[in-house]
C-alpha cells in the first residue's frame, strides 16, 4: 500500500499578522516558513497508518523551488520520501483550480497511491479546497474532517468524521482522499535521527511541464489585496467598588450596545 | 442565468447560516438582474423537504427548488454534489452560493471543480460592481482581504456564517418548484455506516450570537473556572469557547477552540475570561462586534483589542456577571 501526504509550507502562525498586503500581492512574504500546522496531523497519520498497515509513505508539496523545509519536517517525522512540485516563476498563475489539477497529477505520478491524506486547511490560504479538488480531479471518494481511521481492509477504508456537529462512521473504496482534523492524533516532534536523515535527504523536484497537464488558466483573479480595516481599539475599563458593582456596570454597557 | 443558493436544513428548519446567504443573494441577483433560486435537497418521503421549502419561500427567492431522492436521505458529498450540479444545469445558475459550513464548503467546491469553474471559499462579503460579481476572501487567518473575480460562465462561493445579518421573512411566499433528479450510475461516493448528532442542544460557535470563552486564567481551578463560564453562557444563551492554551491543557475539548487552529467566529458579543490574547487567538475572534476582556493582568494584550475591560479575578467577576445579567434580563 502507498500513502501520499500533501504538505504546504506556510508562515509561522505568530508572524501571520505581520504579513503585509503588498507582500501578498507580490508573492514576496518575508516570514519564517514552517510546515502548515494542520499538515503535521496529516503527516503523523500517514506514518501511523504505514506502521499499522505496512504501507510506504511519500510527502508531496507544491511550492517555490526553495520551499523544502515543510517536506524536510515531514521526512524528519518519519515519512519515507518526498517530492516537490516547482510552482514556477509566476505563482499568480496558480489558483485553486490549477493547484488541484497539479496536485492530482503529482499524486498520479507517484504510481499506485491508495490513500491521499491532507490537513484540514492551510493557515495562509484557509480554503479547505485542495482536498476536494484533488479528489474530484482524480475521480475518487473524499472524506473530510476525519478524526479516526478505524480500519483499512479489502480495498476500502473505514473512518470516523466529525463535522457540523455530526459524528459519522464512513466507508470509502480505495483509492480515496482523506482530510484530517486536529482530533486525530498528536503529531510527534522529529527526533535527532530523523532531523539528520531529513537534512541529508535529496528531495527530487518535478517541473510543472513534466506532469503532462492540460489547461491551467486561472479561473479566479485577485484584486484590491488589503489589510482589514482596523477597528476602534480604545478599551473602556470598567471600574467599580466590588465585583458585583463592576458586573452591573458592564451589563448596563452591553445592554446599551444592544448585544445582550 | 440565475443565482442559486443551497439551503441546508436541520430538524425540519433551514439553517440560519443558509438564510443569511439567501438574504445577501437577493441583492446579488438584483445587481446582476437575474432570478434568485433557493435549493432544498431531501428525501422523497416529503414532509421535511416541503416544510423547509415552505419556510424558505418567505425569504424572497423568485422560486424555491426542491430536489428529492431516497439517495439524499443522509448527507454524502458525492451524492449532494451531483444534486447541486443537477439544479445548476436545470436553472442555468451562474452564481452558486452555499454557507461555509463543512458540508457547504465541500459541496460548493466539489461542484466548482467538476464544472471547471472559479471558486472562492469561506468568503466574508459579496457584492456586484459594474455588473460583475465579486466575492471577498479573508486569507492569512483573517489578516488579509482580497476581492475575487471570476472568469468563465459560472462563479462559486461559500459564505462564512454570520458574514451577513439574518434576513426578515416576508408576508408573501415564492412558488415551490420540484426538480427531477436521477443519480448518475457512476457516481463516486462514500457509504455512511453510522451517524449521530454530537453535543446535542449546544449552540455552535460559528453560529453563536454570544460567546463566552475561557483561557489559561482558569488554571488555578479549571473545573470551577469553566463551570462559571458555562453558567454565564447559559444565562446569556451563549456558546462556550476556549483559547488554545485551555484546550491543550485539557480543560475543555478541542471543538471549543477559537483561533487560528480552531474556529473563526464573529459573534455580536465575545467575552474573553482569563485569555491573555495571543495573536493566534485574536485572529479567530477579532471580527466580533463587541469584545469584553476579563483578566487579572492589566497589561494583557487582549485589552488592546477589547471594547470593554475588567481587571479582576474571573472567579469573582464571572458569577457576578451571571447574577447581574440574570437580574437585568429577567
Amino acid at each position: 500500500m502507498k500513502i501520499a501526504v500533501l504538505i504546504k509550507q506556510t508562515p509561522d502562525t505568530a508572524e501571520l499578522p505581520k504579513v503585509s498586503a503588498e507582500a501578498v500581492s507580490t508573492h514576496n512574504v518575508q516570514a519564517t516558513m514552517v510546515i502548515n500546522p494542520w499538515d503535521e496531523f496529516a503527516a503523523e497519520e500517514a506514518i501511523q497508518l504505514a506502521e499499522r498497515f505496512n504501507a510506504e509513505t511519500v510527502a508531496i508539496s507544491l511550492g517555490p523551488a526553495e520551499a523544502l523545509d515543510g517536506l524536510k519536517h515531514a521526512l524528519a517525522m518519519g515519512v519515507d520520501a518526498a517530492t516537490l512540485i516547482d510552482s514556477g516563476a509566476d505563482p499568480n498563475a496558480i489558483d485553486l483550480s490549477a493547484a488541484a489539477k497539479i496536485l492530482a497529477a503529482a499524486v498520479q505520478a507517484e504510481g499506485d497511491v491508495d490513500l491521499v491524506i491532507t490537513g484540514k486547511q492551510s493557515v495562509d490560504g484557509n480554503s479547505s479546497a485542495a482536498q476536494v479538488g484533488i479528489a474530484r480531479k482524480l475521480g475518487v471518494p473524499l472524506v473530510t474532517n476525519v478524526v479516526k481511521v478505524v480500519d483499512i481492509a479489502d480495498g476500502s477504508a473505514t473512518v470516523e468524521r466529525l463535522a457540523d456537529g455530526i459524528q459519522e462512521t464512513v466507508q470509502v473504496a480505495l483509492p480515496a482522499v482523506l482530510s484530517v482534523g486536529k482530533e486525530i492524533n498528536e503529531p510527534r516532534y522529529p527526533n535527532f535521527m530523523g532531523i539528520r536523515r531529513a537534512s541529508r535527504a535529496q528531495i527530487p523536484t518535478r517541473e510543472l511541464d513534466e506532469l503532462g497537464l492540460g489547461d491551467l488558466a486561472p479561473l479566479t483573479q485577485w484584486a484590491n489585496i488589503r489589510k482589514p480595516e482596523s477597528r476602534r481599539t480604545q478599551v473602556q475599563m470598567i471600574e467599580g467598588s466590588s465585583p458585583a458593582d463592576k458586573a452591573e456596570k458592564l451589563v448596563d454597557a452591553l445592554l446599551a450596545e444592544k448585544v445582550i | 442565468m440565475s443565482v442559486l443558493v443551497w439551503i441546508e436544513h436541520i430538524e425540519g428548519k433551514p439553517a440560519a447560516s443558509s438564510l443569511e446567504v439567501l438574504g445577501q443573494a437577493r441583492a446579488i441577483a438584483d445587481g446582476l438582474q437575474v432570478p434568485l433560486y433557493a435549493l432544498v435537497l431531501g428525501t422523497d418521503t416529503g414532509a421535511e423537504t416541503d416544510s423547509v421549502a415552505a419556510n424558505v419561500a418567505n425569504y424572497a427567492p423568485d422560486a424555491v427548488l426542491t430536489l428529492t431522492s431516497p439517495e439524499l436521505a443522509t448527507y454524502r458529498l458525492g451524492v449532494y454534489a451531483e444534486a447541486l450540479k443537477a439544479a445548476i444545469a436545470a436553472q442555468d445558475a451562474t452564481v452558486i452560493l452555499t454557507a461555509a459550513t463543512t458540508q457547504g464548503r465541500d459541496v460548493c467546491a466539489a461542484a466548482a471543480f467538476d464544472l471547471d469553474a472559479g471558486l472562492a471559499p469561506d468568503v466574508v462579503d459579496l457584492r456586484v460592481e459594474d455588473g460583475q460579481f465579486i466575492a471577498v476572501r479573508a486569507i492569512y487567518s483573517n489578516n488579509i482581504l482580497a476581492d475575487i473575480t471570476f472568469s468563465g460562465p459560472r462563479s462559486f462561493a461559500s459564505v462564512r456564517p454570520r458574514a451577513f445579518p439574518m434576513p426578515s421573512p416576508a408576508d408573501n411566499a415564492a412558488p415551490i418548484t420540484p426538480l427531477a433528479f436521477e443519480l448518475p450510475a457512476d457516481v463516486v461516493t462514500e457509504t455512511v455506516l453510522e451517524s449521530r448528532v454530537v453535543g446535542g442542544g449546544e449552540i455552535s460557535l460559528t453560529d453563536a450570537r454570544i460567546i463566552i470563552s475561557g483561557g489559561r486564567g482558569v488554571a488555578h481551578d479549571p473545573v470551577r473556572g469553566f463551570t462559571l463560564v458555562e453558567e454565564l453562557a447559559k444565562t446569556l444563551d451563549a456558546a462556550v469557547g476556549a483559547s488554545r492554551a485551555a484546550v491543550d491543557a485539557g480543560y475543555v475539548p478541542y471543538k471549543h477552540q477559537v483561533g487560528q487552529t480552531g474556529k473563526t467566529v464573529r459573534p455580536d458579543l465575545y467575552i474573553a475570561a482569563g485569555i491573555s490574547g495571543a495573536i493566534q487567538h485574536l485572529a479567530g475572534m477579532s471580527g466580533s462586534k463587541i469584545i469584553v476582556a476579563i483578566n487579572q493582568d492589566a497589561s494583557a494584550p487582549i485589552f488592546e483589542r477589547a471594547h470593554y475591560g475588567i481587571v479582576g479575578d474571573l472567579y469573582e467577576i464571572l458569577p457576578a456577571l451571571t447574577a447581574a445579567a440574570a437580574k437585568r434580563l429577567g
